[in-house]
C-alpha cells in the first residue's frame, strides 16, 4: 500500500527532494539510509518534486536511502503514562522508560473556537510580589519573561512551575543546554513534581527540525489534559531557538526572509503556538510562560517584538530581578479588583512613586542637590528594590500588600502618595 | 453557472497553484476537494492556465492532482437582517452555530449560512407597484432590533427598475421573494431580503460624498477635546506593544456615539475578543437601554485562525458597515490590527515569490491600504438622508517604531493620528496617547484658542521639564516651574483616564467642555507661591481634589461643590486683577 522510493534528487540542510506521486502534502516519511533512519515530513509539493524536512537532519542521509511514506501527518501517543516521562521533540523516549505507541493524537490541530472560551478569572498565586502585586499571573494566561543571555530565567521558570497551583506541568525545552535539562528535572524530581510533569527535550546538539516540534508536541499534549478537565502549565525554553531553527529551515528552503533572516510567516507561526493557551467553557484549562531570550538585550529584536504582540503581557528579567517597567499582565485586571480593596490602589501608587525615584536617582548620579521630595523617594526606592522586587521574597500577596502600606507610611506623607481619599482613611496606618 | 473544474499542481503552505481549462477570473473562490470536505480558495494570481489560489484552511493532505471546483464568484459575503450581534469568521462564517455544531475546535471546510435562513421578519413595504427605483433605494423595513432595517434594491443593479409587485406587510425569511422588479429590458428579477456583495468592492449606492465636520464622540477626554475624530473620518492608533492599544479601543466600542459598531479583531489575541463577547450582552448602551451587543457585530478572525482570512476579514468588516450606512446610519469600524492585515498580504506575497518592498512587505502595500480607509466616509443618501462609516485602525508598529511601512503608510491616508508612547504607558498614564506627537484635522468640542493654549502649555511644561534634568530644580525660575506643575497637572487630571471607574472611564461632551473651561481657567491664572515647594504641595492638593471631582457623577450636588471648592482654592493663591 504505501509506496517506497529509492531516489533522492536534492539534499540542502535538513531538506531533502525526491519525485513521487499521491503523496499529501503534510505527510509523514520514514527515510532510511545506510547510517540510520529518521522520520520526515512533506513541507512542499510542486508536479511531482516533494520537499521533505527531516526531523534528524539530513546528515549522512545517502542518495539512494528508503523513503517510505506513511500515509498519516506527525502524532505523538497520548495517555496518563505520559506522566513523569522524558521525551525528544519527535516524541521518542529520552528516559529509559517504555515508548509509547497507544492512542495516538494529532500535533498542530485547528485552533479554538473563540466562542468556546471564557473570560480567564483565576488568579496563580506565586509568593513573588513583582508578580502577585504588580503583574498577577493569570489561568490560561501566555506570557513570556524576556531576558538577555545569562539571567536566572530557567531558575525563575522552575520556581513559578512549583509554587504553581496546577494539575499538570508540560515542560518544553528547544536548544536547552545539556545542564539546564539536568537543572530542571533534579529540580522538579527533588520537590516532588517530576510525578505530575511531561518533559519533551531537545537540546542544542540535537537536530534542529526536533526543536521546531517541541513546541507542538507539547501543546497537543496540553491540549489533551486539558479538554480532560486538567489546568495545565506549560513551559517553553527558549522560544527564540525555536524561531532561530525556523529562520534555518526558511533560509534552506530559499524563501524570502522578512526581518534580520526571519520568515515573513514569524508572527502567524508564534501566535499559533501560544494561542493555544485557552480556559475552555466546560475543561480545563493551559497556560503558557515561555521563555524569550532578547539577543543582544534588544527588545525590537524580531522574536521579542513578534512575541510581545502575541502574549497578554511580558516579565523583563534584569540583573535577576523582574523589572517593573515594562512588566506586564494584561489579564491582571481580571483578577485584581477581587483579591483585596487596596490591591490595585498599592499597584499604581508604589510603581509611580518608584518611577519617580528612578528619575531622582539619574538626577542625583548627575550631582543635583537633593530636595527633600528627592531625599523621601531615594529611601522609598531603597527599600522597595529590597523588601519588593528581589527574587528571593516569598510572601502571599496580602502580607505583600500590608508591607506596601508599611513602606509608603515609612517614608511620605499621605497626601504626597496622590491616593483617593476613601482608601487613605481606610488602609492609610495609623502612627 | 457552469462548473469549471480545476487540477492542483503544487502545494505550498496555505497557497496552491491549479491549472484550469476554462475562464476563470481573478478573486473568483473556488473549493479544493478533499474526500468530504471542501477547503475554500481565493483566486489571487493567474499565469497562463495556472491559476494560484490562497486557500483559507489547513492545506494539509491535499495532494497534486486534486480537483478544485471554481464557483463563478467572487468572494462576497451576505447582507441582509440579522447581521446585528453575530459573531462571524473573517469569512463571515458565525462561531457560536459552528461551536454547537463542530465543539471546542474550528474543523476545516465547514461553512455556514451567514444570515439565520429560518428568522421571519416582519417587513412592511414602502415602495409601491409602478414605482421606478435605482440600486440602494428602499423596497421595505422590517425591524431589526432597535433599528429600522432597509430592504433595498440590490445594489449591483444597473440603471433604473420599475417595481412590478411587491408582498403586502407580513412575515418573511430572508430568502422569500418579497419583490418583483422589472429592467429597462422588460426582465423580471425576483427580489429577496438577502443579496451578496464581494467584498473587495465598495458600495457606492449613494449620491454624494461629503467632507466630515461632526464630532464623533469617544468620551475618552484627550481624543474629544484635543484630538478629536468626525463622523465618517479615518483615524489610526499606533503603538508599541503594551501601551493600551486594544483597551483603548475597547472602550471606544462602549462609548462611542454611533448607531452601529463593527468589531474586527483582525490577527490578534482570541482573549481580547472573548471578553467582548462575553461582556457586551451584558453591558447596556447608554444611548439606547438596550444591550451593546444588539448595536454590535463582531468579525474575528485571530492569530492562529488561517491567514489568508485574516486578510479578507478586514474587508467582510468594511463591507458590512458599508451595508448599513446605506440605512442613513453611523457607523464605526474598528480594525485591531491593520498591521497583522498587512502582514498576511506580506506573507501572501512571499509565497508568491514577488519581488519585496521595504522590509519585505509587497510594492501595494501603501495602495492597498489606502483603498481600505477610503471605504469610509460620511455619504448623502439617494433619500437625502446622510450615513457615515468612521473607521479606526491600530497599528502595531515592529519595535514600537513609526517609521516602519505600515505606520506610514497609513498615516498618508487618515484624518487623525492617535500615536501610544512607550514612556506614557510605562508611567501608567492611561490613555498612553503622546500629547505632542498626535494631531488631528477634524474639529474639536472644545473651544479651538483653549485647545491651543492648553497644548502650548504642555509643550512649555514637557520642554521646562527636561531643561530641569540639565540644569536640576534650583536653576529653574519660579516662573517657569509653575508653568511645569500646570502642564504636569492638565496631563494627570484631564489627559489621564481612569478605565477602572465607572464615572471616569466614559466622559461625556458636555461634561468635557464644562471640565476643560474649568481647568483653563486655573491654567491661566496668575499663581503666586512664597517658594516651589509650597507650589509643588499646591499642585499635589488640587491634582488630588480634581481626581477626586472626576470620579462625582454630574448629576449628583456634590459635583458643584467639589468645583466650587477647586475655584476657591485657585483664587486663594491666585493674583487678584
Amino acid at each position: 500500500m504505501n509506496k517506497v522510493y529509492h531516489q533522492v534528487d536534492n539534499i540542502a540542510g535538513s531538506v531533502i527532494n525526491i519525485r513521487a506521486k499521491d503523496v499529501k502534502y503534510g505527510e509523514l516519511a520514514e527515510v532510511t539510509s545506510r547510517n540510520g533512519s529518521s522520520l520526515a515530513q512533506v513541507i512542499r509539493l510542486d508536479g511531482e518534486e516533494v520537499s521533505l524536512q527531516v526531523f534528524e537532519g539530513a546528515r549522512g542521509v545517502a542518495t539512494d536511502a528508503k523513503v517510505k511514506f506513511m500515509g498519516r501527518a506527525m502524532q505523538v501517543p497520548f495517555s496518563e503514562d505520559l506522566l513523569g516521562r522524558i521525551f525528544t521533540g519527535s516524541a521518542v523516549p529520552r528516559d529509559k522508560g517504555p515508548k509509547l505507541e497507544e492512542n495516538m493524537i494529532d500535533i498542530g490541530g485547528p485552533s479554538v473556537n473563540p466562542a468556546k472560551r471564557i473570560i480567564p478569572k483565576n488568579m496563580i498565586r506565586t509568593g513573588i510580589p513583582m508578580i502577585d502585586i504588580f503583574n498577577t499571573l493569570v489561568e490560561s494566561q501566555k506570557l513570556p519573561i524576556f531576558a538577555r543571555a545569562g539571567e536566572p530565567y530557567n531558575q525563575l521558570l522552575a520556581r513559578i512551575a512549583l509554587q504553581a497551583e496546577v494539575d499538570v506541568i508540560i515542560l518544553g525545552g528547544m536548544g536547552l543546554k545539556h545542564d539546564d535539562y539536568l537543572y530542571f528535572r533534579d529540580t522538579l524530581e527533588e520537590n516532588g513534581a517530576l510525578s505530575r510533569s511531561v518533559m519533551f527535550i531537545h537540546t542544542a546538539s540535537d537536530p534542529v527540525v526536533e526543536c521546531l516540534m517541541v513546541s507542538d508536541v507539547s501543546l497537543a499534549t496540553a491540549e489533551q489534559f486539558a479538554l480532560e478537565g486538567k489546568r495545565v502549565l506549560v513551559l517553553l525554553t527558549d522560544m527564540t531557538n525555536f524561531a532561530d531553527a525556523m529562520k534555518e529551515i526558511a533560509i534552506t528552503m530559499e524563501q524570502i526572509p522578512s526581518n534580520r533572516g526571519y520568515p515573513g510567516d514569524l508572527y502567524s507561526q508564534l501566535a499559533s503556538r501560544y494561542e493555544k493557551a485557552v480556559d475552555f467553557d466546560t475543561a480545563g484549562s493551559i497556560t503558557i510562560l515561555a521563555v524569550t531570550s532578547m539577543p543582544g538585550d534588544d527588545v525590537t529584536h524580531p522574536v521579542p517584538d513578534n512575541t510581545g504582540y502575541i502574549t497578554e503581557g511580558q516579565f523583563y528579567l534584569r540583573d535577576g530581578r523582574i523589572e517593573p517597567f515594562g512588566s506586564l499582565s494584561r489579564l491582571k485586571q481580571q483578577v485584581n479588583g477581587d483579591t483585596r480593596e487596596d490591591h490595585r490602589t498599592i499597584m499604581d501608587t508604589m510603581i509611580q512613586l518608584f518611577s519617580s525615584y528612578r528619575e531622582t536617582v539619574e538626577k542625583k548620579s548627575m550631582g543635583f542637590r537633593m530636595s527633600d521630595w528627592d531625599n523621601k523617594l531615594l529611601k522609598y526606592g531603597e527599600r522597595f528594590e529590597n523588601e519588593m522586587m528581589d527574587l528571593s521574597v516569598n510572601i502571599p500577596l496580602e502580607g505583600a500588600l500590608d508591607l506596601g502600606w508599611e513602606i509608603l507610611a515609612d517614608c511620605f506623607d499621605a497626601i504626597e502618595t496622590g491616593i483617593n481619599s476613601d482608601i487613605l482613611d481606610k488602609f492609610w496606618p495609623k502612627k | 453557472m457552469n462548473k469549471v473544474n480545476g487540477k492542483i499542481t503544487s502545494v505550498n503552505g496555505n497557497m496552491i497553484s491549479v491549472r484550469f481549462d476554462e475562464a476563470v477570473s481573478l478573486n473568483e473562490v473556488g473549493y479544493a476537494i478533499l474526500g468530504e470536505v471542501k477547503l475554500m480558495a481565493e483566486v489571487i494570481r493567474i499565469r497562463g492556465t495556472e491559476a494560484d489560489m490562497q486557500v483559507f484552511e489547513d492545506t494539509k493532505d491535499l495532494t497534486i492532482d486534486g480537483i478544485v471546483e471554481f464557483t463563478g464568484e467572487l468572494l462576497s459575503v451576505e447582507l441582509g437582517p440579522g447581521l446585528l450581534t453575530q459573531i462571524y469568521d473573517g469569512l463571515q462564517n458565525p462561531l457560536p452555530q459552528l461551536a454547537e455544531k463542530c465543539g471546542f475546535f474550528l474543523e476545516r471546510g465547514v461553512y455556514l449560512d451567514a444570515l439565520p435562513r429560518e428568522t421571519k421578519w416582519a417587513f412592511t413595504p414602502t415602495a409601491k407597484v409602478g414605482d421606478t427605483l435605482t440600486a440602494g433605494e428602499t423596497l421595505g423595513t422590517v425591524p431589526e432590533g432597535i433599528f429600522e432595517h432597509r430592504v433595498m434594491v440590490p445594489f449591483n443593479f444597473d440603471g433604473r427598475y420599475t417595481v412590478e409587485s411587491i408582498s403586502a406587510a407580513g412575515e418573511f425569511t430572508v430568502s422569500e421573494v418579497i419583490a418583483q422588479l422589472k429592467d429597462s429590458d422588460g426582465k423580471i428579477h425576483d427580489i429577496t431580503m438577502l443579496q451578496r456583495w464581494p467584498v473587495k468592492l465598495p458600495i457606492t449606492a449613494y449620491t454624494e460624498r461629503l467632507r466630515p465636520t461632526t464630532p464623533m464622540t469617544t468620551k475618552t477626554r484627550i481624543i474629544d477635546t484635543f484630538f478629536p475624530v468626525a463622523l465618517g473620518g479615518t483615524y489610526c492608533i499606533p503603538g508599541p506593544f503594551g501601551a493600551g492599544k486594544t483597551v483603548l479601543q475597547q472602550l471606544t466600542s462602549r462609548y462611542a456615539d454611533v448607531d452601529i459598531v463593527i468589531i474586527a479583531a483582525c490577527g490578534e489575541r482570541a482573549g481580547e475578543v472573548v471578553e467582548t463577547l462575553r461582556e457586551f450582552p451584558e453591558l447596556t448602551d447608554p444611548r439606547t437601554g438596550k444591550s451593546l451587543m444588539e448595536r454590535t457585530v463582531i468579525i474575528c478572525n485571530t492569530s492562529s485562525m488561517p491567514v489568508a482570512s485574516r486578510e479578507s476579514s478586514v474587508y467582510t468588516a468594511v463591507t458590512i458597515a458599508g451595508y448599513y450606512r446605506q440605512m442613513g446610519l453611523n457607523v464605526l469600524l474598528l480594525a485591531d490590527s491593520t498591521s497583522r492585515w498587512a502582514q498576511a498580504l506580506r506573507e501572501t506575497s512571499g509565497r508568491l515569490e514577488e519581488i519585496p518592498g521595504e522590509e519585505a512587505f509587497p510594492a501595494y502595500l501603501e495602495s492597498v491600504i489606502a483603498g481600505f480607509y477610503e471605504r469610509g466616509g460620511i455619504v448623502t443618501l439617494k433619500d437625502g438622508t446622510t450615513g457615515s462609516i468612521t473607521i479606526g485602525g491600530t497599528v502595531s508598529p515592529a519595535g514600537g517604531n513609526f517609521d516602519e511601512p505600515v505606520t506610514q503608510a497609513t498615516l498618508k491616508v487618515v484624518g487623525a493620528f492617535h500615536g501610544l508612547s512607550r514612556a506614557r504607558s510605562d508611567a501608567r498614564r492611561y490613555p498612553a496617547i503622546d500629547p505632542l506627537d498626535s494631531w488631528s484635522k477634524y474639529p474639536s468640542i472644545v473651544d479651538e484658542t483653549q485647545s491651543n493654549m492648553a497644548k502650548a502649555l504642555l509643550r512649555r511644561g514637557t520642554e521646562i521639564g527636561q531643561m530641569m534634568k540639565v540644569v536640576g530644580e534650583e536653576g529653574t525660575s519660579i516662573e517657569d516651574f509653575i508653568i511645569y506643575l500646570k502642564g504636569e497637572y492638565l496631563d494627570s487630571v484631564y489627559l489621564q483616564q481612569n478605565a477602572f471607574n465607572d464615572v471616569d472611564s466614559a466622559c461625556s461632551a458636555e461634561r468635557q467642555q464644562e471640565v476643560f473651561g474649568t481647568i483653563c481657567d486655573f491654567l491661566e491664572a496668575d499663581m503666586n507661591f512664597a517658594d516651589k515647594t509650597v507650589a509643588r504641595t499646591f499642585f499635589h492638593k488640587l491634582a488630588q481634589t480634581t481626581k477626586d471631582w472626576n470620579f462625582i457623577e454630574m448629576e449628583s450636588p456634590e459635583y458643584k461643590q467639589v468645583m466650587t471648592k477647586l475655584e476657591t482654592m485657585v483664587a486663594e493663591v491666585s493674583n487678584n486683577e
